[in-house]
């Protein structure tokens, strides 16, 4: 808890809509003025200058706040461990990691989740809220004590990828999630249709004879998942919707006033399934990369405000698991250290705008778990972003702070580099 | 002539004139297989490894007869039964190979891609015997020879490719070649075995076989991959034959001196009725097997040439 003071910005309103000059005072981790004037007069005793930063007209917006950060403790600490991940989230302009519970052993008893907070607390510079799973050791089988991990402070509840395929343990998590107002969050894709699938299926998966996957075995996940919504009640969120077929049932879900909002991962929207080209298992993730026409579908979706959360869905993987054929080779990719850059590249295309996305990675997230943050208004944490949109560089995976370094981005090259991250007020990361 | 490739890993990065460059050169092995003394020298003081993570007879017998011929050292290794049970990764066991200083080698592998992956970590040519669904490209090559040798030309003809699509690698291997050289390809088969976004190559797909047939000049069948069905593609082998099976009946719906192929091994009696695939007249199958090693011998004589004149590569 600090003070901090931030003039000549450029603020990244995403409740406003807007991008105006201005200057910012956070006074114990709180943000307590926002001015509309650049250089705002401030005494020195007040604020003293190591606690004052001069934007240089760049940007400053809230932190990011990413939900279904997979961090590797417990079980594989050799590929991110609670240190690692906290200081790819603040180089990232990451400022709440949101973690998955896909651990092993699943994170499904208030002790597991115990744990994981006491872990992040020491190790992690940046927010760290735990997820629990919705069944016992996301096996689809009985719910976990959805209760008591509330208690113990889980923000939802997901089984990840592990779809839960009996619909009668789902609609009973669901009324159990719904009573105690938990909020779900489900990996629409239908386990029958999408098993064993290692691309989309369709021209490409053909040419490179690789299993395909439909993309209807998205939007039949999502329908179910939907008819369970109507019935019990639940606040419910899509981890990731990456098609255009997909859209339709979320509009209609949207209009017809359930609780159910839509996140997408930032490979979706900037990566299409050519990328994979001779194999590239970095391009491996899950759901699996869709067409160009699915990726622009999806893009218009966020634009719309459809689709509400955009997440780096980051998922480490050592050397050896992607080090394999397509099909045998892991899922997944490291992303909170590369989310704000590559998302920048549809700000640099003209596709989002700045407080567009920031709406989408900040102030969304941030609503559906109920927290303050994702906002430049006073009474908000002081958890801030400063960033110049425009450096550009090369992205060289081995900089990286995770310990995975299974990125799809190596060699990219992009523009926008996060300058300082604040938590609280408090730097926890700057550039050199 | 040209042949620019390092490696064969497929038939997508063939240019049509190195196809023709490779079919010209087997002639000349096929002129020599017949001869009594059937040694050449090509290959001689290379080392040729075979390395089949995956059952195979033909295939197999056919490279290390190729290579023999050729004077190379052969060296049969089966996958299966090795370091693979011992954990060992597929980059690992290339690693060690590849100190021992190959200068061929020839891989099987069950799973897509695969080949393309060892291919990156080694310093000799890599020819693909087989990788999953993905190509077969040698077996392409063999089934465009055997076309020209009995058609007297390899363009502008309608070629029926009949059965298990979806599964198949040697469909694709053969759909990318035909598809290069300017042929007709239709596809026949059920939907079920139809892989997604076929019609996008350039195929006519047909479901009934007796339309599919219709006046074409080659009815290439295909193995139904057993091994590698997760189940439930067709009812039974039975209701398939009926349907799906080449007998003479549908045959007669193509042209009266259309060729009968198949890249074996056969399941007689399920896609194919047997007296048809003996039936001298119109099955070339024996020949495709004849040509096969042709084939190979000039795959692995062009890589070969490439190898000397590359400058050895120190190892990394």
């Amino acid at each position: 808890m600090t003070d901090l003071l931030i003039t000549n910005a450029r603020l990244v309103d995403p409740e406003g809509d807007c991008v105006r000059p201005g200057a910012l005072l956070v006074r114990n981790g709180v943000i307590t003025e926002v001015f509309d004037t650049p250089s705002p007069d401030i005494s020195l005793d007040l604020v003293p200058s190591q606690h004052r930063r001069d934007a240089g007209n760049r940007f400053v917006a809230p932190g990011i706040v990413d939900i279904g950060v997979k961090v590797c403790e417990p079980g594989e600490r050799h590929k991110e461990s609670f240190g690692s991940a906290g200081m790819a989230a603040a180089a990232g302009g990451v400022t709440t990691i949101v973690t998955r519970p896909d651990t092993l052993p699943a994170i499904d008893t208030p002790e597991v989740l115990e744990f994981i907070r006491r872990r992040a607390n020491e190790a992690a510079p940046v927010k760290v809220l735990p997820m629990a799973a919705l069944t016992k050791g996301r096996q689809g089988r009985e719910m976990t004590e959805i209760g008591f991990l509330m208690d113990a402070g889980a923000v939802a509840f997901t089984d990840c990828d592990h779809v839960v395929s009996d619909t009668r343990v789902l609609s009973r998590a669901m009324s159990y999630a719904r009573s105690l107002g938990a909020l779900v969050i489900s990996h629409p894709q239908d386990p029958g249709l999408s098993r064993g699938g290692a691309v989309t299926s369709g021209k490409f998966a053909t040419l490179r004879g690789l299993p395909g996957v439909t993309p209807m075995a998205e939007r039949m996940g999502l329908d179910r998942d939907i008819a369970l919504v109507e019935m019990t009640g639940v606040r419910y969120h899509a981890d990731q919707i990456t098609t255009s077929r997909a859209l339709p049932a979320l509009e209609r879900a949207k209009n017809n006033g359930f609780d159910v909002t839509a996140g997408t991962s930032m490979h979706h929207l900037t990566l299409n399934e050519l990328d994979v080209s001779d194999y590239r298992t970095f391009f491996k993730v899950k759901p699996p990369l869709r067409s160009e026409e699915d990726r622009q579908a999806v893009i218009a979706a966020v634009n719309a405000g459809l689709i509400d959360v955009i997440c780096s869905m980051h998922t480490p993987q050592d050397e050896e698991s992607k080090r394999l054929p397509y099909e045998e080779a892991a899922s997944g990719a490291v992303g909170l250290e590369t989310l704000m850059p590559v998302m920048l590249r549809l700000y640099h295309s003209g596709d989002l705008t700045l407080p567009g996305l920031f709406r989408a990675m900040s102030l969304n997230p941030s609503r559906r778990l109920g927290l303050d943050s994702g906002r430049l208004a006073r009474g908000a944490p002081g958890d801030l972003v400063l960033f110049d949109a425009d450096k550009p560089m090369i992205l060289d995976r081995f900089k990286l702070n995770s310990k995975s370094k299974n990125t799809p981005f190596d060699g990219a090259r992009l523009q926008g580099r996060v300058l300082e991250t604040f938590v609280d007020g408090l730097s926890v990361y700057r550039s050199l | 002539m040209r042949f620019d490739q390092r490696h064969l890993l497929g038939i997508e990065p063939l240019r049509p004139d190195e196809i023709t460059t490779l079919l010209d050169l087997s002639e000349k092995y096929v002129t020599l297989n017949r001869q009594r003394d059937k040694r050449a020298g090509t290959l001689s003081g290379l080392t040729q490894i075979n390395m089949f993570f995956e059952n195979s007879t033909r295939t197999q017998a056919s490279f290390e007869l190729a290579g023999k011929r050729m004077g190379a050292d052969v060296m049969n290794m089966s996958m299966q039964a090795s370091s693979i049970k011992k954990g060992e990764t597929l980059i690992d066991t290339a690693m060690t190979l590849n100190a021992m200083h190959p200068d061929l080698l020839v891989v099987r592998h069950p799973h897509s891609g695969a080949v393309d992956l060892l291919a990156q970590k080694v310093n000799c040519a890599v020819i693909n015997a087989g990788d999953g669904r993905h190509e077969h490209p040698t077996q392409a090559l063999l089934d465009a020879l055997t076309i020209r040798r009995a058609k007297g030309r390899l363009h502008r003809l309608s070629i029926a490719i009949c059965g298990d699509i979806a599964h198949s690698r040697v469909a694709r291997s053969n759909i990318m070649l035909l598809g290069k050289m300017e042929n007709r390809i239709r596809l026949v088969g059920p939907a079920t075995l139809m892989p997604a976004g076929i019609a996008e190559f350039g195929c006519e797909v047909f479901e009934d076989m007796n339309e599919g047939l219709k006046d074409v000049d080659v009815v290439m069948m295909l193995r139904l991959q057993k091994e590698r069905m997760d189940g439930g593609f067709i009812p039974s082998e039975r209701e398939y034959f009926h349907r799906y099976g080449l007998d003479a009946q549908k045959l007669s719906r193509a042209k009266a001196d259309a060729i009968v192929m198949h890249p074996g091994p056969m399941n007689r009696g399920v896609e194919i009725d047997g007296t048809l695939a003996d039936d001298i007249n119109r099955s070339v199958i024996q020949e495709q097997v004849e040509m096969g090693v042709a084939v190979r011998m000039a795959v692995m004589d062009l890589l070969a040439r490439n190898l000397r004149a590359r400058p050895k590569e120190v190892l990394v």
